[in-house]
């Protein structure tokens, strides 16, 4: 009797995560494109109309906000994804690709808005890059009058968006190579006579290339309706339309409203209409260059793109590290004068001061991060255990459905999801900000499990069940202890995920929650450096520390069962 | 085949001198001496473990970095130790037939074809050559994927002969295949390497393939190789390991 409840409760789960994840955003969108033609009784707005469309298009900033989107948006997505093929490609037998390997963990783990600030502090005017040679070097005593930071061209932006989207695709890229037998294929390719460069791209590209598909969209999509990181390294007059979009929601005057909520409709349609561009175009080059791939040419063996790939990732990746090094320094920084390298004192001082409000917004941050982890990781399971005793496979449809989070831009559904909170009476409560944060969290912890979870050896509970084990016994007994490594890590990641949002808060929020990503992108507006290092260090180490756990947990309660290191 | 090679220079013999082969200081097997001269086919075996496909890996430049390595290889008569795989010219066939899965079977034959011969048409009439001598005409626009093991494992060939190898490695190519199939892909492959005149290495831990490739067969034992240089026969059998 017992056994039976529980398989009937386990078989929900799926149904119950996709209502639950499926249906704000739904729910969001529909939310959202509502107001922007006018229905929003809550404010009076009863009737269809196109107003809203015509005081979005009259704002007069409105194209270059459109055209600072759309070549931050591209241009990041298309280097980071040049870069990590062309790395991938050419740089796998250089001792940089074993290094970089080790340093995209972390690098991946740091929040978009740290590194943000970060790297703000390393461009700006006098920012740590510009120190370093000055005045020796530049004989500038004091600081250049170019805009770096926040460059009307949005190449800063730019520049940080290519450093968070780098390692995220470098290591979808080799898990993909992992799945294809990608090795054994080029060695039989280079037996042919293909230089290594060419017989990637000829023979492993085409094969990975589906696989990391949905992260390219989801890197794609990201780009072009980035906020937080926006906030801090994009101009501001015109901001990118993601920033326009949440300036009009935030207008004191409520009519602004439906425009902003055209304006996020806009943001969708720009997304929708990028993707389906980049859709295109894979079909054109997959189709322009199938007979390129049979031609024969061969590729020559020293060709110049290891070298320059192997500099190119490798000043990516020393751009994140020497960024958050930055911040490190600053927050302890007590004097740091133009030009010093660094500085002539250090303190806690600002960390003191700072002491109630960094206690505030590391609780906050911490509680909405552990629950929201805790909730998708139990969720996670349920699918995947409901999964394999059902003896069904998520199919590649049920990978779109969790990618559409992540595909539809966090800006263009948030609006309509308040509404809706509201509407629940949930607005600005725990329960609407935690499950805000679980539709960002849930795909993450779920890509990051699913793999390990599938692949535990099934004679192992076989064996249990056999010894009279119960299904659930053997699920905790048995299943949960062996996959204990995988879980805590895929925890970890969902928590790394929910530390770095900054939207979601905002808006299930009602506003009357501080973390410390809300408190990092307001500071990071402000003149005090230290005060902001502060912050951003704080929101980067929290990740890192979760990941510490994820690692030394298991390794302290296993550390005398060898036969468990080699799982997942 | 053989007539498709005009421009190709004639294999020659293929050589190992004092290859040896260590993992974290221990070593695989004895050092190795061994010759197979143009048209011949040698046999390795050797228990799994003993470092026999590792060799092969060595010959054709992509063993895994954490062996170390010692001895020449010489392709032809050229010396071709540390030269990077893709100039080596040795041709090598895997118990998996690895065709390419984003390709055509006819595409695969073509990716093997050299950019010398340039114009589509005469790829083309190239390829169309290659399917009829493996009896598969009319296979241009298949799936691989839709093909038997037997099949597959003659493209694979075909798209190696097509590179136009100095010498061809084979490791464990019909293990995986069933036993009646496998002794007509077996002679297909003989035949064709005899045909071509290519250094022929074998590897293998089956010893119908050994009596079938009818040459010298050298053991490869944990630090120790010993070639009989005489082909294998019955009462020889009963040292082989079988496992």
């Amino acid at each position: 009797m017992r056994k039976f409840r529980r398989t009937g409760v386990l078989r929900y789960a799926p149904a119950l995560t996709m209502l639950l994840f499926l249906g704000p955003v739904g729910a969001g969108l529909i939310g959202t494109w509502l107001p922007a033609f006018g229905i929003l009784p809550a404010l009076g707005g009863t009737e269809f109309s196109l107003s809203a469309w015509h005081r979005l298009f009259a704002i007069p900033g409105l194209g270059s906000a459109l055209r600072l989107s759309l070549t931050s948006g591209l241009l990041s997505s298309i280097l980071a994804l040049v870069l990590v093929i062309g790395f991938v490609a050419s740089c796998s037998e250089r001792k940089s690709f074993r290094v970089l390997r080790r340093f995209i963990a972390p690098l991946l783990a740091v929040p978009h808005v740290a590194v943000a600030i970060g790297l703000a502090f390393l461009i700006a005017p006098s920012g740590w890059l510009v120190r370093l040679i000055s005045p020796w070097v530049t004989g500038w005593t004091t600081p250049p009058d170019v805009a770096t930071v926040q460059d009307p061209y949005g190449f800063a932006l730019t520049l940080g968006l290519v450093i968070k989207e780098m390692p995220f695709l470098f290591l979808m890229t080799l898990a993909a190579l992992h799945q294809t037998n990608a090795a054994r294929r080029l060695a039989i390719a280079r037996s042919l006579g293909y230089a290594p460069v060419m017989a990637w791209i000829k023979i492993v590209l085409p094969a990975i290339y589906p696989q990391i598909r949905l992260p390219i969209y989801a890197v794609l999509a990201f780009s072009l309706s980035v906020v937080d990181m926006a906030m801090i390294l994009a101009p501001t007059t015109p901001p990118p339309l993601a920033v326009l979009v949440l300036r009009l929601f935030n207008d004191p005057d409520l009519s602004q409203r439906f425009v902003a909520a055209a304006c996020a409709s806009l943001q969708f349609g720009v997304v929708a209409a990028a993707l389906g561009l980049w859709r295109l175009c894979e079909v054109a080059i997959a189709k322009l260059a199938r007979p390129w791939l049979t031609d024969g040419r061969r590729g020559r063996s020293n060709g110049v793109s290891a070298p320059l790939f192997s500099f190119a990732a490798s000043a990516v990746c020393g751009l994140g590290i020497l960024s958050i090094l930055a911040m490190t320094l600053w927050s302890f920084a007590r004097r740091w004068r133009y030009p010093d390298v660094l500085p002539s004192g250090v303190s806690l001082e600002s960390w003191i001061r700072q002491s109630s409000s960094i206690l505030n917004a590391t609780v906050n941050t911490l509680g909405i991060g552990l629950a929201s982890a805790a909730v998708a990781t139990a969720l996670v399971i349920a699918c995947l255990e409901n999964e394999r005793r059902q003896g069904v496979q998520t199919s590649a449809r049920g990978l779109w459905l969790l990618y559409i989070p992540l595909l539809v831009p966090q800006i263009g559904f948030l609006f309509g999801t308040q509404v809706l909170a509201v509407q629940l009476g949930l607005d600005g409560t725990w329960w609407a900000l935690i499950w805000t944060h679980l539709l960002f969290v849930l795909p993450y912890v779920f890509l990051s499990l699913s793999d390990s979870y599938r692949s535990l050896d099934e004679r192992y509970i076989r064996s249990a069940l056999c010894l009279g084990a119960s299904p659930g016994r053997t699920f905790w007994r048995v299943k949960i202890p062996m996959l204990l490594r995988p879980i805590l890590y895929a925890m970890a990641i969902g928590f790394a995920v929910s530390v770095a949002q900054y939207l979601p808060t905002l808006f299930a929020g009602g506003g009357r929650y501080v973390t410390l990503t809300t408190e990092a992108v307001s500071l990071a507006a402000g003149a005090n450096r230290r005060v902001a290092g502060v912050f951003a260090l704080l929101q980067a180490m929290l990740p890192m520390i979760a990941f510490g756990f994820a690692i030394a947990i298991p390794a302290l309660l296993y550390r005398h069962r060898r036969g468990l290191r080699g799982i997942a | 085949m053989s007539q498709m090679h005009e421009q190709n220079h004639p294999a020659g013999r293929l050589a190992l001198e004092k290859l040896a082969l260590r993992i974290g200081g221990r070593p695989l097997f004895a050092p190795l001496d061994l010759t197979v001269s143009a048209g011949e086919i040698v046999t390795l075996m050797g228990p799994s473990g003993s470092g026999k496909s590792s060799i092969l890996a060595f010959i054709c430049g992509t063993l895994d970095p954490i062996f170390d390595s010692a001895g020449k290889i010489f392709i032809n008569d050229r010396d071709v130790t540390g030269l990077p795989p893709e100039v080596r010219r040795a041709g090598i066939l895997f118990q998996d037939d690895l065709l390419f899965p984003h390709l055509s079977v006819g595409e695969n034959l073509a990716f093997g074809l050299p950019r010398r011969i340039r114009s589509r048409r005469e790829r083309e009439a190239r390829v169309l050559q290659a399917l009829d001598e493996a009896e598969l005409e009319g296979f241009a626009h298949r799936d691989p994927a839709s093909l038997s093991g037997g099949q597959r494992a003659r493209v694979a060939l075909m798209r190696t002969l097509l590179s136009e190898p100095q010498a061809l490695l084979l490791d464990e190519p019909f293990s995986k295949l069933d036993l009646n199939l496998r002794e007509k892909v077996r002679r297909f492959v003989f035949d064709h390497a005899r045909a071509e005149g290519l250094p022929t290495l074998l590897v293998t831990h089956d010893p119908e393939d050994a009596a079938a490739a009818g040459g010298r067969v050298a053991q490869v034992k944990p630090a120790i190789v010993e070639i009989p240089c005489a082909p294998i026969s019955s009462q020889k059998g009963h040292e082989i390991p079988t496992n």
